[in-house]
């Protein structure tokens, strides 16, 4: 009989934009967003990231240091997105006396010479998914280095907001295997026609 | 137990696997992609790069499971090569099935007439066509081994695909590409056999619904460099469907590069200024993509091109045109597949003159024509037809030809939806490699054409003419691989310590029944009759021994036996029996 009672009051609880009663609170469980909302992220953990370079067991000279690796791995994605893209030369080059249509006109190879290195090597997807601007729930037990509170967070989890960026998420780098004896330094050789 | 296809293509070459467990799929290619830096990508571009080592250190090719190398195939190769074109082998493969050249002489990278006078003082490596391709070859074996250690690829079955107008001589330098290249169970598989099989692998039972007895197929391949036409029956054996390959058109060197380029002249008049020849291949590159988009579905009206500036300086320089689709499709869908007659003819190259010693490039760049051409040669209409290669991704393109089919027959064509058109031959090669242990449909082919040596007619000498060449019929049309023809005895006979060079001949059967082939072995046949195309002569050295005296006339039968590689070879069988001899093709340069 009390739960019939609660059923009616939390049915026009919602339905005139009341609170709900704390019994019925009680009742439901303690997950269930109160609006619409977004599963939870579908990988709680970032997927490992593929290292393509070749196993340490198959390579018996002395190794790089890991800070080397590093800078050479970050070095070597500079060098792909100048080669496809000519990213640095675009970056480096002062826009002031262009206008937006000459900016615009190269921005366009730019971009899809960028694209092409990030569609062959990296697969990626939204942190959350969902349209941006949307009112979504950040549930329980959510990540914070997967989802950036903007604002002050009141109480518990589930928080409910609205999704300004939807985030990236690696989930397959096929990184170029890099050889040893390559200066990395070098992300553009000089060119010289003879 | 694991079989591998490869497509060992003009432009690009693919690898597909399929075992008991798992279907035919595609495998992933590592390669060298920029200087020390190895990626896999789907496809691996057929270009070698020969450079020295001021042009490109030998650290920055080395791969996973190499150490440092002279040489490079692939991604980069084809990149680099571009600043290096002395350094740069391309399109080996036509280059095979060239009997311009002497195809196992190192002639790659090719220097054109001019060049070669200065062949000895140029320096650095060069490779013959058939070195070139087992180094495609090698590198697919060695890419395969290193992420599949526990299958190495010297002990799985290869499939390895050629053009079906491949010559028994080009057929013969592949097999001998792909052990060279470490393959030891290799088999030659013709592509459009090899896309139908993919067709037939992507479609499973719903094949038997979508064709019936009787039903024509025209396999359509339109790759980067070449096009090739095929036809293949359907015809019902008592209550079976059964798969016949009926009809191999010519390999015509022709295809989407040569698109691509008229493309970019067309842009380039636009641009306003002369374009050095880094920026020319950057504006070929943004012609394929224009293309893709302009042919393609949900095309723009406009299409904005751009080419980067040369140096550091990118927006500075960069030079702006545009491409109207209206423009686009006169261009290319009315320059290379215009509407034609089923009567109209490909306009051949006229004889005389001097040439350029070089690829024989088709002289019409009409496809639609050289199609009619080979449609009315075979006397067949299509019912259906399957595309296959990059360049019939374009709907537009793709719309062009089925309406010109439908046109000359006068009545439906349907098209068969196939596999991804860039790597539906080697999972078909994959999936061919299952087919043959037992499960699935085959297709019935065996040698594309019929084969004839030359047989001087024994008549009075009569000074200022050639005693006339009867073709004798060694090996029918259709021979399966592994069956052998044993001719006949005829008045044949070799002599021994002297080269027996015999001239050596090839003809299709038309459908029709019209044309030259008669289907026998054994049968004699004028060899310039319509439709016989002469090949590389066949010949032999019978060194004397203790049976066989120096001049000594020894009586012979010929036999002819299609090897399980799928290669065609001529056998002298002395008829006292005490002695056999296998007449080798002449790949030499022809006169």
């Amino acid at each position: 009989m009390s739960r019939l009672f609660l059923a009616f009051a939390c049915f026009f609880g919602v339905l005139f934009g009341k609170k709900l009663p704390s019994g019925a609170l009680a009742l439901l469980p303690a997950t269930t967003p109160p609006a619409p909302t977004v599963p939870a992220p579908a990988r709680p953990a970032p997927a490992p990231v593929k290292d393509a370079r070749p196993e340490p067991a198959r390579d018996d000279r002395p190794r790089v240091s890991t800070a080397q690796h590093h800078r050479d791995g970050a070095l070597a994605l500079l060098a792909l997105l100048q080669r496809e893209g000519r990213l640095i030369d675009f970056l480096q080059e002062p826009l002031d006396g262009f206008s937006d249509a000459d900016i615009g006109a190269a921005a366009r190879d730019v971009h899809r010479g960028c694209r092409k290195v990030l569609e062959q090597h990296l697969s990626l997807e939204p942190v959350m998914p969902g349209a941006e601007e949307a009112r979504v729930a950040v549930p329980k037990g959510f990540d914070p280095a997967e989802i950036r509170l903007i604002g002050e967070a009141r109480g518990e989890p589930p928080f409910r907001g609205t999704l300004r960026h939807h985030g990236w998420r690696v989930v397959d780098a096929r990184l170029p295997a890099l050889a040893d004896g390559v200066d990395r330094a070098v992300i553009a050789p000089a060119e010289v026609e003879l | 137990m694991t079989t591998l296809g490869i497509d060992l293509g003009t432009t690009n070459s693919a690898l597909a696997a399929a075992d008991e467990a798992m279907p035919a799929h595609a495998v992933p290619i590592a390669q060298v992609i920029g200087p020390g830096e190895v990626a896999e990508r789907p496809t691996l571009p057929s270009f070698l790069l020969l450079p020295g080592e001021l042009e490109v250190p030998a650290a920055q090719l080395q791969l996973p499971w190499s150490g440092p190398m002279r040489y490079a195939v692939g991604e980069f190769a084809r990149e680099r090569g571009a600043e290096l074109p002395h350094r740069l082998v391309a399109s080996a493969k036509s280059w095979l099935c060239n009997p311009a050249i002497d195809r196992t002489a190192q002639v790659l990278p090719f220097r054109g007439a001019q060049r070669e006078l200065e062949r000895d003082m140029a320096d650095g490596e060069r490779v013959s066509p058939v070195n070139a391709s087992a180094r495609y070859l090698a590198h697919l074996r060695a890419a395969w081994d290193d992420a599949h250690p526990d299958e190495p690829a010297s002990e799985q079955d290869v499939l390895v695909t050629v053009p079906a107008s491949f010559d028994p001589v080009a057929r013969e330098l592949t097999a001998v590409a792909a052990r060279e290249a470490g393959f030891d169970r290799v088999t030659l598989l013709e592509e459009p056999q090899a896309a139908f099989y993919a067709y037939l692998a992507a479609r499973g039972d719903a094949w038997r619904r979508e064709l019936a007895p009787g039903d024509v197929v025209l396999v359509c391949d339109i790759g980067g460099g070449t096009t090739d036409f095929s036809l293949i029956e359907i015809a019902d054996d008592a209550g079976n469907l059964v798969v016949e390959r009926i009809a191999v058109g010519d390999h015509i060197l022709l295809g989407g590069d040569n698109m691509d380029l008229a493309l970019a002249a067309l842009v380039g008049r636009d641009l306003g200024r002369p374009l050095d020849a880094l920026q020319q291949r950057a504006l070929v590159h943004t012609c394929r993509r224009a293309k893709e988009l302009l042919l393609g579905g949900a095309a723009p009206d406009v299409l904005p091109i751009a080419i980067l500036g040369r140096g550091s300086r990118l927006i500075g320089g960069t030079l702006k045109a545009e491409v109207r689709r209206a423009q686009a499709e006169a261009l290319l869908i009315d320059g290379f597949f215009p509407e034609v007659e089923a009567g109209a003819r490909a306009a051949q190259r006229r004889a005389g003159g001097l040439r350029e010693l070089g690829l024989p490039y088709a002289h019409d760049p009409a496809v639609t024509r050289h199609l009619a051409e080979f449609v009315a040669r075979f006397g067949r209409m299509p019912s259906h037809v399957l595309f296959n290669g990059g360049v019939m991704k374009g709907p537009a393109l793709a719309a062009r030809v089925v309406g010109q089919l439908r046109a000359w027959a006068g009545r439906d064509v349907r098209v068969l939806a196939g596999a991804d058109p860039d790597l539906a031959v080697a999972l078909g090669a994959a999936h061919y490699g299952q087919v043959r242990r037992g499960h699935g449909i085959r297709i019935r082919g065996g040698t594309a054409r019929a084969y004839y040596v030359g047989i001087e007619s024994a008549m009075p000498a009569i000074p200022g003419f050639a005693p006339p060449i009867k073709a004798l019929c060694v090996a029918p049309q259709g021979l399966e691989e592994g069956s052998t023809v044993e001719l006949p005895d005829d008045e044949l006979g070799l002599v021994v310590g002297e080269p027996q060079v015999f001239r050596f001949f090839a003809a299709a059967a038309r459908p029709d029944g019209a044309g030259p082939v008669t289907g026998e072995a054994g049968a004699l046949v004028d060899a310039d009759a319509d439709g016989m195309v002469e090949l590389d002569p066949v010949e032999k050295l019978v060194a004397a021994d203790a049976d066989h005296a120096a001049g000594q006339l020894v009586p012979i039968r010929l036999e002819a036996h299609v090897t399980e590689v799928g290669t065609l070879e001529l056998w002298c069988v002395a008829r006292d029996g005490r002695g056999r001899w296998k007449l080798e093709y002449s790949v030499r340069e022809r006169a």
